[in-house]
């Protein structure tokens, strides 16, 4: 029997009660700790990432007052140090990856119509880990204990000969944790992806963003080993003193470097991609058309998630490395250029035969094109290792990377809140505010870092903490300070416009803009079982396509947490699993992880303490239960759907 | 100002005085040029696509979509094609700024520190080697060869006047090359992170017509002058008993640590700590009493000398022409 | 909100709190410090053993002990100073004494190391005494007692960039320090 689906009431008004009582679970704090509801671990790794943006945001206008003025003594080299290197680590692994692993772990299950992620314990264990690593290195922050070799440590100064002091072990193992964080929301991003999407969903019928985070996903994957054998190597170098990094007994400074940028380039991506995901998955409600060109957007996408990996050799160009095989990398890194351009294409495309509406959301989309191809194009020039090698390591690699960072990522993030906070939070963000925290953040990004072109081909290299009058960097800096204000004011609009929508925003509908999306197919907030039956899509855009009548699928059970479970291509149903509910193991195991890693900085007592916490928590958290009745029904293909018993 | 020298040159890489730098100037106007232009259609058509008048055509009519797929197709075929012009022009480009230039190359030993720069000239007579720190004489118009290495952490040496940079990394020998076209005071710095004082780790390369450079390199090779009056004797005897020997070496006398620089000419320099003040008796006086408080975190700790020995070491450093 | 926020701010003030008391000391890099040194080498004892009343001397302790940016500026100065060739680069001593063990001639006290460095030693120790800055010294001096793990392990240096010959003190057994009568048996005949 299939039924309708209708976002307000429910045909069954026991349902919905039912699915609640099984979904919800335990309030209060302990039941927030215990919570596996991907909305809520979600919304955590969310606004935990903009209170690190928020951090990385004040470390920022510190510097910049520092160096408005030559000479100046807003902070001496070594706390100069710790806070550039404090910048670029929160915003590289705390902010950038965390948010949109949170924005995909959000949209995810909504956007292919399932109830929670393929593990939903490993999805909450993931979170802690990562909360853990992030209080990691803010408590040797506001100790002095910051790391201060840079984000990117490059040995020999971050070795430990160079770096006395625990300020860069205590780095090095947050890297463990936010690469063990990443890895897990990969793996339940693409097994979630793959394996539980709505009847229906062919390959071809994933929405953009889906496919941008399971890109993001594979990418993690093949990149964070890389980063995380060079935190280790690097932390075995300072601490047992292995010789991975030193030249005079075997060991290469190269080493460090190659590692770490096979990381580091894929992990510019990897922040991007989820970028481009958003202003696809946005720009049909606001031009009022599909988006144009969906084989070509994927396509791109999964090419730009290839290249990215022969790219890393571009931050070397300096180094000896040969100038032959550096070619090799200049011209990928030229070639990246096509599918970025593919899809700006295919934007623009939608835009010229739709209807734009200014709305909030639009305007960051058109800021992030804006901004975006900016950063892109000075991108492809420093391709080019003659041209590099003038200006790397200058402020115009600063410039650049910002542009493209603001614009592939930052901007289509705030579109991405203004476009989905009526869905989360079940109101309205103020169209006004909105409006100011764009233009100030546009002119402010501008102003920042235009001059930085300049500074850079001027000659200011990266990473001082002054400079001398008589270069005459101290006007375009004043200037780039200046902009550096007008940013922190549209941040602050923007918390603004946060706090006071949460409580006196309009009240958004299922579907405030009229999208195309299922995420809009249900009430905003979504329920804790997102959808109270399975919906089956017939297309790209499911909304559009069946109005009022979108189908959905019976059959789940209404005592326990049960999901479907779908063919990898084209969706068909294959069986029903049982989720094992909220469950306070994971944060435990969190826990146990946290103790392992952090007493290794000190002693390696933490080795086996670590080991036998760890594993008796994570033995309990695995144990299976005694009553428990997997309902595990393998159905045959040929039966139709309305026949499911339950 | 940072010198009062004349012929200084801000450092600049569109304000080029050597073949390299001139080489990547002139792909610059044409990197700036392309990319100006590809930004202006891509905004233009952006904005049209903004607030064009609407004509009533269905997205979904397959001739709208046809035409759009031409257009984007072409726009991305269009894109390679900008790209490979780019490379081609680019390796050439690569090909010819790696390639020393065929007369014989003046070698210079370029060894990185924290936080300053050693040049050493290296000779077949082994007396005549030379150690001087943070400025780089050079003759003009001939091709220098640059054989660089560093003890401690990665530095990178940088002219943007006359050429990009390279890598000074432990363990490895690098090399490269730089040339000036014409004569003057060229500002380089330090553009790797290489710890506290990374900011103030820059060099003057002052190149000079072949005859200069030839007295200049004759007469470095002559150890440290005599101090002349009775102060710069009494300040030769500071030097060599207040500590100062412990680190720095002047070639004549007992003096021959290589921990800190040499300053066997030091008086003939045009700056002290690695280019970050002019060399005047004020700065210089500042400096050794308190370097810390010039370059915070420097390896050279803070004398106590009094005023009268203070004095007469000024006087005997800026005597060695 | 949503409970927990306290908490959590809480639990990162505990963890900060936790940190504090032993990362602020060790991180700190000093640059202009004079430290309080003159005074302390004046009434320095070598032994407890003597005529009178006798004078108690409390073992104390510098500040650098606890810093770890001033020990490893002490190794590179004992590397650069040469110290390293009399006494080893490890500090396992040539035709100097060894320092890395628990013999201590002229006693362990950083203020009796102090002034070992500054005053010189009979059998060859030169003075440094206006060579080096009070502070260079204090620096050599928290070195020189990491070389037999005199700190705590947070503090201790790690290896240098070099071959093998100057590891790490970070894995050392502490040496409880005392005081040896004989001179140096390599300077007989």
């Amino acid at each position: 029997m299939s039924a309708t689906l209708r976002a307000e009431p429910i045909l069954e008004p026991a349902l919905d009660v039912e699915l609640d009582r099984v979904w919800r679970g335990r309030s209060g704090f302990i039941g927030w700790l215990c919570s596996t509801d991907h909305k809520s671990i979600a919304k955590r790794y969310i606004a935990t990432a903009l209170v690190f943006f928020l951090l990385a945001g004040l470390e920022a206008a510190t510097m910049r007052a520092q160096l408005s003025r030559p000479e100046n003594g807003v902070l001496g080299p070594d706390t100069y140090n710790q806070f550039f290197t404090m910048h670029g680590t929160t915003m590289m692994f705390l902010f950038a990856v965390p948010v949109m692993i949170g924005v995909g772990l959000y949209l995810t299950p909504l956007l292919v119509g399932t109830r929670n992620v393929a593990f939903p314990r490993a999805n909450a264990m993931g979170y802690w880990v990562y909360l853990i690593g992030g209080i990691l290195i803010y408590s040797g922050f506001f100790v002095n204990s910051g790391p201060d070799a840079g984000w990117f440590a490059y040995v020999p100064l971050s070795g430990p000969e160079f770096s006395p002091g625990k300020r860069v072990d205590i780095w090095a193992q947050m890297i463990t944790f936010t690469e063990i964080a990443a890895l897990i929301a990969a793996v339940v991003i693409i097994t979630t992806a793959f394996k539980m999407r709505a009847p229906g969903m062919s390959l071809n019928r994933i929405p953009v963003m889906v496919w941008s985070s399971v890109v993001m996903s594979f990418m993690i994957i093949f990149a964070m080993p890389a980063v995380a054998t060079a935190s280790l190597f690097l932390a075995m170098d300072r601490l047992i003193s292995t010789h991975f990094f030193n030249p005079a007994e075997g060991g290469d400074a190269l080493l460090w470097q190659h590692l770490f940028w096979f990381f580091g380039h894929p992990e510019v991506y990897i922040m991007f991609l989820p970028g481009t995901g958003i202003i696809s998955a946005l720009l049909p409600s606001f031009t009022r058309r599909k988006v144009f060109g969906y084989p070509a957007l994927v396509l791109s996408i999964i090419a730009t998630g290839f290249i990215a990996f022969a790219l890393w050799v571009h931050h070397m160009f300096a180094t000896p490395l040969p100038q032959l095989g550096q070619s090799f990398f200049t011209a990928a890194s030229a070639l990246v250029a096509i599918p970025n351009g593919v899809q700006i294409f295919c934007w623009i495309a939608t835009i010229w035969t739709g209807r734009p509406i200014f709305r909030t959301p639009l305007l960051f989309t058109i800021g992030s094109i804006i901004i975006f191809v900016i950063g892109g194009m000075t991108g492809v020039m420093i391709a080019s290792i003659p041209f590099d090698l003038q200006v790397h390591d200058t402020y115009f690699i600063v410039a650049h990377f910002h542009y493209v960072i603001l614009g592939g990522v930052v901007f289509p993030l705030f579109a991405g809140i203004y476009y989905w906070f009526p869905k989360v939070t079940g109101r309205m963000l103020s169209e006004t505010a909105g409006k100011w925290n764009f233009w100030l953040m546009f002119i402010g990004v501008h102003t920042t870092f235009f001059p930085m072109h300049q500074l850079g081909m001027e000659g200011m290299p990266r990473r001082v903490y002054t400079y001398l009058e008589g270069t005459g960097w101290g006007d375009l800096n004043a200037v780039a300070s200046l902009g550096a204000l007008i940013i922190f004011s549209s941040v602050v609009v923007f918390l603004g416009n946060v706090v006071w929508s949460l409580r006196h925003g309009a009240i958004a509908g299922s579907n405030p803009w009229d999208s195309e999306g299922l995420e809009w197919a249900t009430t905003s907030p979504p329920p804790s079982y997102n959808f109270a039956n399975v919906p089956v899509v017939g297309g790209r855009a499911p909304l559009w396509e069946s109005g009022d009548e979108l189908p959905v699928m019976t059959g789940l059970a209404r005592d326990r947490q049960q999901v479907l479970v779908t063919t990898a291509l084209d969706a068909e149903p294959d069986s029903r699993h049982d989720h094992p509910g909220h469950t306070i193991w994971p944060f435990i195991v969190a826990v146990t992880i946290g103790i392992f890693f952090i007493t290794l900085i000190f002693t390696p007592w933490g080795m086996p303490i670590g080991t036998v916490l760890g594993f008796a928590a994570y033995a309990r958290y695995i144990w299976p239960k005694k009553n428990h009745d997997p309902s595990i029904v393998e159905l045959p293909r040929s039966v139709p759907q309305s026949e499911v018993p339950r | 100002m940072i010198l009062q020298a004349p012929r200084y040159t801000q450092q600049s890489m569109v304000d080029p005085a050597g073949p390299k730098a001139a080489m990547v100037d002139h792909f610059w106007h044409f990197l700036i040029i392309t990319a100006s232009i590809v930004t202006a259609v891509v905004f233009i058509t952006l904005l049209i696509a903004l607030f064009k008048r609407r004509r009533p055509v269905e997205p979904q009519e397959p001739a709208v979509h046809r035409s759009l797929t031409r257009w984007v197709s072409a726009s991305a075929a269009m894109t390679l094609v900008i790209i490979v012009v780019f490379l081609v022009l680019d390796f050439r480009l690569g090909r010819a700024i790696a390639t020393v230039p065929a007369q014989t190359p003046l070698r210079v030993n370029v060894i990185g520190h924290q936080w300053w720069w050693e040049f050493q000239y290296p000779d077949t007579v082994p007396s005549n080697w030379i150690s001087t720190a943070n400025e780089l004489h050079i003759p003009v118009g001939r091709p220098v060869l640059l054989n660089m290495s560093s003890p401690d952490v990665i530095h990178s040496f940088w002219v943007p006047n006359l050429s990009g940079k390279k890598d000074l990394i432990p363990g490895h020998a690098t090399e490269t090359w730089i040339e000036a076209d014409s004569a003057g005071v060229y500002r380089g710095q330090c553009a790797e992170f290489c710890g506290l004082q990374h900011a103030k780790m820059a060099l003057l390369v002052i190149a000079d017509p072949p005859a200069k450079f030839n007295q200049w390199l004759t007469a470095s090779r002559a150890p440290a002058d005599e101090p002349g009056d009775s102060t710069a004797k009494a300040g030769k005897q500071v030097f060599l008993t207040a500590g100062c020997s412990v680190c720095h070496a002047i070639a004549g006398t007992n003096a021959g640590a290589t921990v800190g620089p040499n300053l066997t000419h030091f008086g003939s320099r045009l700056s002290i700590a690695a280019a970050s003040l002019p060399n005047n008796r004020g700065n210089l006086g500042g400096w050794v009493l308190d370097p810390q408080r010039i370059k915070p975190g420097a390896m050279m700790p803070p004398n106590g000398l009094e005023p009268d020995q203070l004095n007469a070491i000024i006087a005997y450093l800026e005597g060695l022409k | 909100m949503r409970p927990g926020i306290a908490t959590r701010a809480l639990t990162v003030m505990l963890a900060v709190a936790t940190l504090a008391t032993a990362g602020c000391k060790r991180e700190e890099r000093r640059f202009r410090e004079v430290p309080p040194a003159a005074d302390a080498t004046t009434n320095v004892v070598m032994s407890t053993l003597q005529p009178g009343p006798s004078v108690v001397s409390v073992a104390t302790e510098h500040p650098y002990d606890k810093d770890a940016f001033a020990i490893a500026q002490g190794q590179r100065l004992y590397v650069q100073m040469n110290c390293a060739g009399c006494h080893g680069l490890a500090g396992g001593g040539s035709i100097g004494p060894p320092l890395m063990d628990a013999k201590w001639i002229y006693g362990s006290d950083p203020a009796n190391i102090f002034s070992t460095i500054v005053e010189g030693r009979p059998n060859g120790m030169p003075s440094w005494k206006g060579k080096l800055s009070n502070d260079q010294v204090w620096q050599l001096v928290a070195y020189i007692r990491d070389m037999s793990a005199q700190h705590r392990k947070d503090v201790r240096t790690s290896r240098t960039d070099d071959m093998a010959a100057i590891p790490d003190d970070q894995n050392r057994n502490r040496q409880t320090p005392r005081p040896s009568t004989n001179a140096p048996s390599s300077t007989k005949p």
